[in-house]
């Protein structure tokens, strides 16, 4: 069995500059960038919900939107430079998307966490929570993704 | 100044995810279903450059340019596990998560589009039903 049937240097690479940008808004800002607190911190300005008005969400929606931008934008990057549209069209069905993506949602900020956040930042940190979140998460979405799979639901 | 330098970090980070592949829900499943283990080159890599800023960062420099370092938020509370155990069927069925599918939408993958409005209503959920887990 092959481990990278697809090779090896673009992921490394890609991860090597995910690790530069988090790590570079830390050393410049202050701020840990994990990418799922923008899904709260942006209903700040559109409900009256308490939960949404904490100060914790309100005070960091502009810089969290910001920072989606930029992650909209340095992948637009580096589609124009280097990218052909059926790279990147998926077609996993919509169904799932939509079912996984509010899954996703609920998930990561119930965990108050994701890929990025626990799995970049908390384990950076050397975060425990973070570690044994990833963990499960991983380990659930391995058996997940084995399951859909043989249910014969493909893509 | 302070958003300048989000959005430049933004940038490189969504730069590298496109170049990862990982906005591309198909290779993320590919994945977890242990048929192509990039991913984990993609978290092993970014997790060494982040780690030393982390590190080396506040002994080299005592105060960043833009604001205060922020401490690391160790706690674990009541959703940490069950939020981690959702996010992870949502991540299996889908093979998206917040970073990538944001990013994904740069790559022009419309479909995206999709698995935006869901996480953004599963995050409005979670807001209204369980905000205590967190």
């Amino acid at each position: 069995m092959e481990l990278f049937p697809n090779g090896w240097w673009p992921y490394l690479a890609g991860g090597l500059l995910v690790g530069t940008g988090v790590g570079g808004i830390f050393l410049v800002t202050g701020l840990r960038a994990g990418a799922s607190s923008v899904l709260t911190t942006t209903w700040s300005w559109l409900s009256r919900c308490d939960y949404f008005q904490r100060p914790v969400f309100r005070d960091a929606r502009t810089w969290r939107l910001v920072f989606s931008l930029g992650l909209v934008a340095g992948a637009a990057a580096y589609a124009v430079l280097f990218g052909r549209d059926e790279d990147f069209l998926t077609e996993v069905a919509p169904w799932r998307l939509l079912v996984g993506g509010a899954l996703v949602g609920f998930g990561t900020r119930l965990s108050r966490g994701c890929t990025s956040g626990h799995g970049i930042c908390g384990i950076s940190a050397g975060s425990r929570p973070s570690m044994l979140a990833v963990a499960v998460f991983m380990g659930v979405a391995v058996l997940t993704a084995q399951a859909v799979r043989a249910m014969g639901i493909t893509p | 100044m302070k958003l300048v330098a989000v959005l430049l970090g933004g940038l490189v980070f969504g730069f590298g995810l496109a170049l990862s592949g990982m906005t591309k829900p198909e290779v993320v499943l590919s994945f977890l279903q242990l048929e192509d283990f990039g991913l984990v080159l993609v978290m092993a890599g970014a997790i060494a450059v982040t780690a030393t800023a982390f590190h080396l960062g506040p002994r080299l420099v005592a105060t960043p340019p833009c604001g205060d370092y922020e401490p690391a938020d160790k706690t674990r509370r009541r959703g940490t596990i069950a939020g981690a155990v959702v996010f992870g069927l949502g991540w299996g069925v889908a093979g998206i998560c917040p970073g990538a599918m944001i990013a994904s939408l740069g790559t022009g993958n419309w479909f995206i589009l999709i698995g935006i409005a869901g996480a953004l209503a599963g995050a409005y959920l979670q807001g209204r039903v369980w905000p205590e887990g967190s």
